[in-house]
């Protein structure tokens, strides 16, 4: 009796529409996976391929490292400069542009510091700068701050050398990074709602992610007055893992996801993705 | 185990070397929670007073609504804060959110209860036997009160102080009235939080240990206090 209980949960299981078109590991940025993207755009995929996507969703660098490892069959992230290097070290292959979502420089409607409409972000931050308003950032070493730090460096604002002696699980290390200094500088090493919340109170500036924007607008008395710069853009690309290194892993499958997001209906499927009415991410393949 | 060493040693580092970030947060978390202890004591210690020695209709409620409000909780105080200071809220036109003095406004109402219910224990435990015993001494009604204040002192003493260890080492009131702003309203509480998520092991020990020294010597000088007056 028990034998045949064992036997039939066996068939069972091999029946499963899982095992039976396979299984593919895509290692992505949490911001795909928390918007409902990956949730709006990859049923139709795995439908049409009997592939089951198993999304690993972490930050850019730990993605870009389950690469290296071959624990997954191909990365969708948005560091360009780390993409190419993960392409040139031989660990992924054929790397394609999928999307883009922006950064957005939002401060008071009254706009004190006359950015509205400035096409050079950093040229904004220079106006910003020193004014009574005040600017508020993140401060958490978040992929927005660091965004925000390399606006700065581009601004020619006087920045003065922040040294910090980390800790993280015990291994000391000391990171550096320039910032801008006075009382109208809000570092206040929170997240992303929270920033725009005290923008919104102080009626200050705030450098935001369009995602996090668009969820919250409708509580803030805030404008977005910048957008639009070549730097505020925040490119995602989708690199296969190379089968030369790994071969075990699911090369042809990972080139039928890649071929699908590029392809024609892919591509009006992120494109038609919104939240509130707003396309979230815009695409961007062949570009 | 390492990593707690490695703190620890990190965090004497900071402490030794006087890291200019320790000492604004220090700085910060000190100012802002004498003041408000300093306007707690000035309305809370005759407030208690008032209603140990005083008698007027709805008394005992009086002081059954202090009792409740010394277990007011510190978010609670926040939230209500940030609806009075916010931009939208009936003081939002004086900007004070986010600054320093909404930190110095929400302690006050937290360490205003202690102060005052535990002063008002301080004369109530007091006042009975001794207030009759100077009375048939044959001293007047005024006379008897300076009598029981001068006895009361040191308990009234002791309710300021544990006014301040309501606050002092709170982050309610400090984070949603504050905001953790580095170099202006980051304080130590707020600091050890919001730091310590970053990876920032090092300045939250050091700041931990901040803590506790102050807590130390507080009740160090008040036992010195005590003895030596005694």
């Amino acid at each position: 009796m028990r034998r045949r209980v064992l036997i039939a949960i066996v068939l069972l299981l091999a029946a499963s529409p899982a095992s039976a078109g396979g299984r593919l590991r895509l290692a992505t940025t949490t911001s795909t996976e928390n918007s409902g993207l990956l949730g709006a755009i990859l049923p139709p995929f795995e439908k049409e391929t009997g592939l089951k996507v198993d999304v690993i969703s972490v930050g850019t660098g730990a993605a870009l490292k389950i690469g290296e490892n071959g624990d997954a069959d191909l990365v969708l992230v948005h560091a360009p400069a780390l993409e190419e290097a993960f392409v040139e070290s031989g660990f992924g292959v054929n790397r394609r542009s999928v999307m883009y979502n922006d950064f957005i420089i939002v401060g008071p409607k009254s706009d004190p510091a006359g950015v509205r409409g400035k096409e050079d972000a950093a040229a904004a931050l220079a106006a910003i700068a020193g004014k009574p308003a005040g600017f508020v950032s993140r401060g958490d070493n978040s992929g927005t701050h660091n965004k925000e730090q390399e606006l700065w460096r581009d601004s020619g604002v006087d920045l003065v050398e922040v040294k910090k002696l980390l800790s993280p699980a015990g291994k000391e290390r000391e990171i550096e990074y320039r910032a801008p200094e006075g009382g109208w500088y809000l570092s206040i090493g929170q997240g992303m709602s929270a920033a725009l919340l005290m923008a919104d109170e102080k009626e200050a500036y705030c450098l935001a992610d369009r995602g996090t924007w668009l969820a919250m607008k409708e509580k803030l008395d805030l404008e977005v007055l910048v957008e639009g710069d070549g730097r505020l853009f925040n490119p995602y690309g989708v690199i296969a893992v190379n089968p030369e290194r790994y071969p075990g892993i699911n090369y042809r499958g990972a080139m039928a996801l890649i071929a699908w997001l590029t392809s024609v209906e892919g591509q009006k499927m992120i494109g038609e993705f919104k939240i509130g009415g707003e396309p979230l991410f815009i695409p961007a393949a062949g570009k | 185990m390492d990593f707690v060493i490695e703190g620890m040693i990190g965090a004497f580092r900071l402490l030794v070397g006087f890291d200019p970030e320790l000492l604004r947060i220090v700085s910060v978390s000190l100012t802002v929670s004498l003041t408000a202890l300093f306007f707690a004591a000035l309305a809370g210690v005759p407030l208690g007073l008032g209603l140990a020695l005083g008698s007027f209709p709805g008394k005992r409620l009086a002081v059954t609504v202090l009792n409740t409000l010394m277990g007011l909780p510190t978010v609670v105080v926040g939230l209500l804060g940030y609806s009075f200071l916010s931009r939208r809220g009936l003081l939002g036109p004086w900007r004070l959110l986010y600054t320093p003095y909404a930190m110095m406004i929400g302690q006050f109402v937290l360490a205003l209860p202690i102060v005052a219910a535990l002063s008002l224990a301080a004369v109530s435990g007091v006042s009975r036997r001794a207030g009759r015993a100077a009375l048939a001494l044959g001293a007047s009604p005024r006379q008897k009160n300076r009598m029981i204040l001068s006895e009361a002192r040191f308990a009234v003493l002791a309710a300021v102080v544990a006014g301040f260890g309501r606050i002092f080492a709170e982050i309610g009131v400090s984070t949603m009235l504050g905001g953790n702003i580095q170099g202006f309203t980051r304080n130590i509480p707020t600091a050890i939080a919001f730091e310590t998520a970053k990876g920032e092991f090092a300045l939250g020990l050091a700041l931990g240990l901040v803590l506790l020294a102050v807590a130390l010597g507080v009740n160090l000088i008040l036992q010195f206090w005590q003895g030596r007056t005694r």
